[in-house]
């Protein structure tokens, strides 16, 4: 056996083992401490299988902003948790470990039984790169040939927000979502924040532009940025603008509205909606990635903000 | 030439290894939070930094090169906020053990 | 070089499974934060050796998203986690 086998089979044990204690263990807090950490080992599998793209956004996603989501979601629940109701029953608990095994054995029945090699369209995607002149296969596949899906997708990021902005109690709507962090100026968040968060605008700007040829894009780049619009919120250097913003609103819808204008003109002017003229192919690809990598980052940063809970009016300290 | 640069990458490699056993065996060993902190920041600054110190030579480019070092800065960056955060706290909640 | 370089990647990963084992023991959440920590420094190690090894130059970037990400762990748990409650509604440090 190989020193990279033994690698790889510790690599699997580790996450498996941590995967499992996430799941058993009884506190909140230390199941989601766990899930990060599990976050970060499944980022080093995905570079281990090649999937750097795949990896990129778990790092830019696990690492921020879902890290930060579920810490304070844990926080909540332990003030609730001695109000819960007793454990479930045995029934209940009994049925759900049932429906969990036959949902593990599906999986890893469908994973065994895969032909090999595995049917993909991996080649094709390569060889049609020419046809919008992006290298990076993961971007050609998103803005190109399967667009729609990612249109749709911005689409949901869109519906998210109305979802989370529908919880507002009515005395709030139009204002201000989350609490107003308030931290020292001089402290030591307040400095990282100033320092850091120029770095993290570059490192999110770089990422979503090297995404045209090499692994990086906009939803990563996207995400970094809001995880420093975030640090810089609970730094409270800045303030999350009210919901009742035109211009704010306006940034929530561009990516889809960018990307259903440019789909229509091919409809009109080309072969079929969302089709690019081959010329054209880059700079629009381009132009709506610059949109939705704003609209990415100010959504996954209001998101995690929550629903509007304070007025309009500007913090006066 | 190649010769020296691994080398140089296999001593600096190994001694950031060694601090990260370091810092794991003092966060498992040592008696209460604060001492926690201080095994901690060792694998942090050292452990990481001579890791990135190792790959240096086995850098492709200049830029990645730079990258690998704003790496470490950044890691020394995270490394000194994250102390003084969870020191002040874990004073201030009184669960210093 | 390689196989040297992934033992190092092994070792460092074993270090990361002990440093797991102490986000079980606690005692205190502050400690296992602070094993988050290790395991996200040594995880940033551990991505850079792993993605000369296998030849992925993009682990770097990877590696540096974590960097840049590092703190959010913590800071999260400074402003929510202990503030509100170990604390016992004495506002956090940062919090004045």
């Amino acid at each position: 056996m190989s020193i990279a086998t033994a690698f790889e089979i510790m690599l699997a044990a580790v996450l498996l083992g941590l995967g499992i204690w996430t799941i058993v263990v009884r506190e909140t807090f230390s199941a989601t401490v766990g899930f990060v950490a599990y976050g970060l080992l499944v980022a080093l599998i995905w570079v281990r299988l090649d999937a750097a793209d795949v990896a990129l956004t778990e790092a830019a996603i696990g690492g921020g902003l879902s890290g930060v989501l579920l810490l304070g979601a844990a926080a909540r629940l332990r003030d609730a948790e001695p109000m819960a109701e007793a454990a479930p029953g045995k029934l209940l608990r009994a049925t759900a470990a049932a429906l969990s095994v036959l949902t593990t054995a599906t999986l890893a029945g469908t994973v065994l039984l895969l032909p090999d090699p595995a049917p993909s369209l991996a080649p094709a995607s390569v060889a049609n790169a020419w046809a919008t002149g992006l290298s990076n296969p993961v971007t050609n596949v998103l803005m190109a040939f399967r667009a729609m899906d990612t249109m749709l997708e911005k689409v949901v990021l869109v519906l998210a927000i109305v979802g989370v902005w529908s919880l507002a109690p009515d005395s709030a709507w139009g204002g201000r979502p989350g609490p107003r962090h308030r931290a020292d100026p001089y402290g030591v968040l307040a400095f990282l924040a100033r320092l850091l968060s120029p770095v993290g605008i570059v490192v999110g700007i770089y990422v979503f532009w090297t995404g045209a040829n090499h692994p990086g894009g906009a939803f990563q780049g996207g995400a970094i940025l809001a995880s420093m619009w975030l640090l810089a919120t609970m730094a409270g250097l800045a303030d999350a603008p009210p919901v009742s913003s035109r211009p704010l609103r306006l940034i929530l819808v561009a990516g889809s509205g960018l990307f259903l204008i440019v789909g229509l003109a091919g409809l009109l002017f080309g072969a079929a909606f969302l089709s690019y003229a081959p010329a054209l192919a880059k700079p629009l690809i381009l132009g709506i990635e610059v949109a939705m990598v704003l609209t990415i980052a100010t959504t996954l940063g209001l998101l995690l903000s929550g629903a509007p809970e304070r007025s309009a009016e500007p913090w006066a300290p | 030439m190649s010769l020296v640069r691994d080398m140089i990458s296999i001593a600096a490699v190994s001694a950031g290894a060694f601090f990260f056993l370091a810092g794991t065996v003092g966060l498992l060993r040592f008696p209460d939070t604060l001492t926690r902190l201080h095994a901690l920041t060792k694998a942090d600054n050292l452990g990481l930094g001579l890791v990135v110190l190792g790959l240096l030579p086995q850098a492709d480019s200049l830029r990645d090169a730079l990258k690998l070092v704003s790496i470490w800065l950044l890691g020394l960056l995270a490394g000194a906020t994250v102390s003084q955060l969870i020191a002040r706290a874990a004073r201030q909640g009184g669960s210093i053990r | 070089m390689t196989e040297f370089l992934t033992a190092a990647v092994g070792f460092i990963l074993a270090m990361l499974a002990l440093g797991l084992v102490s986000i079980l023991r606690g005692p205190g959440d502050a400690d296992r934060v602070m094993a988050t920590q290790l395991i996200g420094t040594g995880g940033i190690a551990a991505l850079l050796l792993l993605g000369t090894v296998a030849g992925v130059p993009a682990a770097v970037d990877v590696a540096l998203t974590l960097a840049l990400l590092a703190t959010f762990a913590s800071i999260a748990f400074v402003k929510k986690g202990l503030s509100r409650f170990e604390a016992d509604g004495t506002a956090s440090t940062e919090n004045e």
